[in-house]
């Protein structure tokens, strides 16, 4: 019950952070030069006065600014995102074609990036200053100074060009008829590059909070308790500092989840996935506003989301009621 | 002093350092090495690094200059890197520390507004911004700025919300001291330095951000970046793989350099750890 | 008798840069079954260090340079470390000095107890239950069951406390090693503790290694004595003894500078004197319901009502949550009280606007607790003092001499002026937090726990000054403190707060002689060694 009155009461703060951040954007998209139907007249080579006034009609742009949020935000209230005139249909259609593939690779990414940085973090502690921790820790700069789009492009050279272990791009091999067992491997062949480019950065970030989280618990008093009882290091690692140190950790990981959205642009575009970082890139590059709004609200409540089952983790991890953060 | 001491006895904060050393100079050098445009048709496309003596790094898909565009990349990065830096923490430390002291609806409305743009993810919202003001170099630069700011707010929010119930703090008040100079000459010097470490994971990401940005061709097209050479290496990847290889290296000796000099300046101003292990 | 634990020439070495080379130097000294000895001595003594080279949990790059440590004739440096963690726990067990810290807040406190015949016995999982639950219930733990589903955070300090020595004797061990058990706890809460630990000990016939800092602790539970100074071991034996014919200098100073109870008042105060601060009605209430968030409601401070004679002290005494350090917030409208008044020579201060109150600032300074955060660790001593002046319009030059002046009023070189706060040490700054408040030539000094964080012969010089001070430059004082051997030294007036309330005030002498409240007796019975008097 706890648990979930603390979650519930989350949620529901974000509600206005909700609405800021459309509010926002909307604005935002007033400012910018050109429209929906600008768009399309310049895909089409141009078009009459009177049939973009009767366009802009039908899209709803001849009203003003206020009518026009007003409008969208209780559009959105029924989850009618739009209809993207670049698509030819729903908003909400085309978004939610892309959404597995994103998701599919968020989740395998930062369940990756978090083992491992689990692991990876909690031997860098336990060997300070010796050479596993400065093998891990030099490791993990350089991966944090790797942009992943790059990563992935040599990932392609080694793996796919020269060793031809691994398909160079896309969600499955297209036309080879593949179903059950067999598909999901080909799938998780394809993800798997994707995968590590998208993670090793996020790995790099857990893997330094989780060392840092480690060496500070293991300085606290009841790790001291913890040795008088005669405990073995295991011991007094697994059972005492790991729950501790993982705290810090549960909490970066809902906030990771914007940045791993934002880097699956980048990603998705490297290996021709089609998913939703691909999505805004090309919504960007065709000036569907529609479409790139109805991205970034779903992003949004993706993000709550995440956060929302990072509140109910924490408050299961810890007893005591987190306080604000 | 003993800061700069503890600082020089790391040799990972050294060679940090000496990392960034060698970008300035390159990004200085650029003019002079390089006068012409870096974008412009140099030589035959596709030459391999070395084969060519005028072109030590050889030449891109369109013919121009690798080595040219690497030097003259290294300016793009460290002033889109350190601009976007300092209006982040221009934004971060003035809203941060306005939350942290006043506390209050103050707190409640400005963090309610970090929140939402940390609810954003960061890139969408720079490819919003880049859609919607253009891809000029200081539209870009600006939106970087703008897109990193809520971290450094956040721990300027923390660090004055400690230190406003401080006792020193407390002591002032009693002295009669106002809020502004509390503020100002008080707690601000207490707060800067974690503040000033998180600026180099602040310029690193930054430098990130803007070589993705223009890996994906909605940077400043007019302006010689190592992500846009990367882009423009993607097509002739089976082959002629060097010339994605090259900016990327670049990008990663760059923003490993600043992590650097950050984690030194960190272990340098925050001796804690000192002793153990 | 033999002893259980035999401690010969211990030498701990300190790594490289530290400020001396050994933590402890040829310590000698035994303990015998069914005694308790009190390790005493000073902060930096190394009576710490000492109970972690028993235990052999000494911290990372500190070493045993020589020396022998043996458990019933076993060389505990010579075991294996299996071996060793065989002995922590099951023969050996420590209690820490803060009960918040001491546990995992994020296991229940039945498991953590239970912990210990996990790792040291076969029991099944049933019968470590029932064990743990007639653990909890002999060191009274009011509801064992419901204490062991607790989490930490559930219990207060002394519960806690409690749970943490239930722990230790889960195994009946040989001997208990109990570091500053009770520094961090209340005195009424303290006095449980003790006659617990002193209680189980007789029962057990446990060896106890009590270390404090406190001598009337040691008045109060000690067999043997052990006086510990800079890392050695300077005059060990019957408690009795040492408490009254201490032989060595160290020993003597270290009595001499225990506050004694029961004070013959010399210097009255003109009882009769105007009053130059009376607080009237005052009550704090803090918290309120936030839109997103739960606020708790508690009342800090209830219709405290209190009178400061003009050259007189009154002492503000309770225990933590009372409401006193509240009220020297409010006094200096740190806090906005919610209702009642405060009356400097009939100006009302809370009526006044922030801008009034900032100019009326002068007449009423506030000396802090914890002398490391008191102070702006980025600004020079000389500074800090005239700082306050400068605020007020008084020129740089100007400020700066009655900063060098200051700084021999309260004892300190004119030139510590040029250094920064670290690198003073505790009483040095709480005499540079003094001088910044007397800088502004104030009527009324608010002194919140002022020397609570000093070790005592430090807090000896302090109060000193103090009352040297108040009687050079006609102060007023209110001097807020939970240590009632401190009240008794330097105040005239006294009043006794309880969770916001003035339970009672009068004369120094009269409330701490012969106590009308209930809750003032109980504090004062509390006392640690309040039988002992010391000898001189």
């Amino acid at each position: 019950m706890r648990v979930l009155t603390l979650a519930g009461r989350r949620l529901l703060a974000s509600l206005p952070t909700l609405l800021i951040i459309l509010a926002g954007l909307f604005l935002l998209l007033q400012l910018a030069p050109g429209d929906t139907v600008d768009a399309l007249m310049a895909q089409m080579g141009g078009g009459d006065p009177a049939m973009m006034a009767q366009l802009r009609s039908f899209y709803g742009l001849d009203a003003t600014v206020p009518v026009q949020l007003g409008r969208y935000l209780l559009r959105l209230l029924s989850f009618n995102l739009g209809y993207s005139a670049i698509y030819g249909k729903p908003v909400a259609t085309v978004i939610a074609e892309r959404l597995p593939a994103t998701l599919l690779l968020m989740v395998s990414s930062l369940g990756f990036a978090f083992a491992g940085g689990v692991a990876l973090g909690v031997v860098a502690a336990r060997r300070i200053n010796r050479w596993p921790d400065t093998l891990i820790s030099t490791v993990g700069l350089i991966f944090y100074a790797t942009p992943s789009f790059w990563l992935g492009l040599m990932g392609i050279v080694v793996f796919a060009v020269r060793l031809g272990w691994l398909p160079p791009g896309g969600l499955e091999e297209v036309g080879a008829g593949h179903a059950g067992a067999r598909r999901a491997l080909d799938m998780a062949l394809h993800l798997l590059l994707p995968t590590a480019t998208l993670s090793l950065i996020f790995l790099a970030t857990y893997l330094r909070i989780m060392r840092a989280a480690m060496l500070e618990v293991m300085g606290q008093d009841f790790i001291r308790t913890a040795r008088a009882k005669g405990l073995s290091e295991t011991a007094v690692v697994v059972r005492h500092a790991l729950r501790n140190a993982m705290l810090p950790m549960v909490t970066l990981l809902g906030l990771q989840v914007g940045n791993l959205l934002g880097g699956s642009v980048v990603v998705e575009s490297v290996f021709a996935l089609p998913g939703l970082g691909r999505l805004a890139y090309e919504a960007v590059v065709q000036r569907d506003l529609n479409t790139l709004l109805g991205i970034v609200f779903v992003s949004a409540l993706l993000v709550i989301a995440a956060n929302f089952a990072v509140d109910v983790l924490y408050a299961r991890l810890d007893p005591r009621i987190p306080g604000e953060r | 002093m003993r800061a700069v001491r503890r600082y020089l006895r790391s040799p990972a904060a050294v060679i940090g350092l000496a990392l960034l050393a060698l970008v300035v100079g390159v990004a200085l050098a650029a003019p002079l090495a390089f006068p012409g445009d870096p974008l412009g048709l140099a030589g035959r496309p596709l030459q391999w690094p070395g084969a060519n003596p005028r072109f030590p790094l050889g030449t891109d898909p369109s013919g121009r200059d690798i080595a040219a565009q690497i030097f003259h990349g290294a300016r793009t990065s460290l002033l889109i890197g350190g601009v976007a830096t300092a209006v982040s923490l221009g934004i971060g430390i003035g809203v941060g520390a306005a939350a942290g002291f006043y506390g209050g609806w103050m707190d409640d409305a400005l963090m309610r507004v970090t929140e939402a743009f940390q609810t954003l993810p960061g890139f969408l919202l720079l490819l919003v911004l880049v859609a919607v003001f253009g891809s000029a170099i200081a539209t870009v630069t600006l939106a970087i700025g703008i897109v990193s700011w809520p971290a450094t707010a956040r721990l300027t929010r923390a660090e004055f919300l400690t230190l406003r119930s401080r006792e020193f703090v407390q002591s002032c008040r009693t002295l009669g001291m106002g809020n502004a100079r509390i503020m100002l000459r008080e707690i601000l010097p207490n707060a800067l330095p974690p503040v000033i470490v998180y600026a180099g994971v602040v310029m690193a990401s930054s430098i990130l951000l803007e070589s993705a940005l223009a890996f994906l061709n909605l940077s400043d097209p007019n302006i010689a970046s190592w992500g846009n050479l990367i882009g423009a290496g993607k097509g002739v990847l089976r082959v002629q793989w060097y010339v994605s290889a090259i900016p990327g290296i670049a990008i990663l000796l760059t923003v490993l350099a600043v992590s650097l000099v950050g984690q030194g300046l960190n272990d340098a101003l925050n001796p804690r750890l000192e002793g153990r292990g | 008798m033999s002893a259980v634990l035999e401690v010969g020439s211990l030498a701990v070495a300190l790594p490289p840069g530290a400020d001396r080379l050994f933590a402890l130097q040829g310590v000698s000294f035994n303990l015998h079954a069914g005694e308790i000895l009190c390790m005493v001595g000073e902060s930096g003594s190394g009576k710490s260090m000492a109970a972690s080279a028993v235990m052999r949990l000494l911290p990372p790059g500190v070493r045993v340079a020589a020396g022998r440590i043996a458990l019933d004739g076993t060389d505990l440096l010579a075991i294996s470390a299996p071996a060793m963690r065989r002995v922590r726990g099951a023969r050996i067990a420590m209690i820490f000095q803060d009960p918040m810290t001491a546990l995992n807040p994020l296991r229940r406190i039945g498991d953590q107890v239970g912990e210990m015949f996990a790792a040291h016995t076969d029991l099944a999982r049933e019968d470590i239950r029932r064990r743990v639950l007639a653990l909890l219930g002999e060191v009274r733990l009011p509801d064992p069951a419901a204490a062991a589903r607790a989490f930490p955070h559930e219990l207060s300090g002394g519960q806690r406390q409690r749970a943490v020595i239930a722990m230790a004797l889960a195994l009946e061990p040989r001997v208990l090693i109990a570091d500053e058990p009770t520094t961090a706890l209340d005195v009424t809460t303290q006095a449980q503790i003790l006659a617990l630990i002193r209680d189980l000990q007789r029962r057990r016939g446990t060896a106890v290694l009590f270390i404090t800092h406190d001598f009337g602790v040691v008045a109060d539970i000690a067999d043997r004595v052990a006086v510990m100074q800079a890392g050695r071991l300077v005059e060990q034996g019957p408690a009795a003894d040492i408490l009254q014919r201490a032989r060595h200098p160290y020993t003597q100073a270290l009595i001499a500078a225990v506050p004694p109870l029961a004070r013959a008042v010399a210097a009255m105060p003109p009882a009769e004197a105007p009053p130059v601060l009376i607080v009237q009605g005052v009550s704090k209430t803090f918290g309120r319901p936030g839109l997103f968030r739960r606020g708790r409601v508690t009342r800090a401070m209830d219709d405290v009502s209190l009178v400061l004679p003009r050259g007189g002290t009154l002492g503000i005494v309770g225990e933590s949550g009372s409401g006193k350090s509240t009220l020297a917030r409010c006094i200096v409208r740190l806090l906005e009280p919610d209702a009642g008044s405060i009356r400097l020579d009939g100006t009302d201060l809370l009526r006044l606007t922030r801008r009034d109150m900032r100019r009326q600032a002068a007449r009423v300074q506030m000396v802090f607790q914890d002398p490391f955060a008191s102070l702006n660790p980025r600004r020079r001593a000389g500074d800090l003092v005239a700082q306050g002046p400068m605020l007020h319009g008084v020129g740089r030059a100007e400020a700066t001499a009655r900063a060098r002046e200051l700084f021999a009023l309260v004892g300190l070189h004119p030139d510590a002026a040029d250094r920064f706060p670290h690198e003073f040490s505790g009483g040095q700054r709480q005499r540079i937090g003094l001088a910044r408040a007397l800088a502004l030539r104030p009527e009324v000094l608010v002194a919140d726990e002022t020397v609570s964080a000093l070790d005592v012969s430090v807090q000896a010089q302090v109060l000193r000054l103090l009352a040297d001070l108040r009687a050079r430059l006609g102060l007023s004082m209110i001097f807020i403190t939970h240590d009632l051997r401190v009240a008794a030294q330097i105040c005239d007036r006294v009043a006794v707060m309880r969770e916001g309330r003035v339970v009672e005030q009068g004369d120094a002498a009269a409330v701490l002689g012969a106590p009308r409240h209930a809750y003032t007796q109980a504090l004062i019975a509390a006392v640690p060694g309040r039988d002992w008097v010391p000898p001189g």
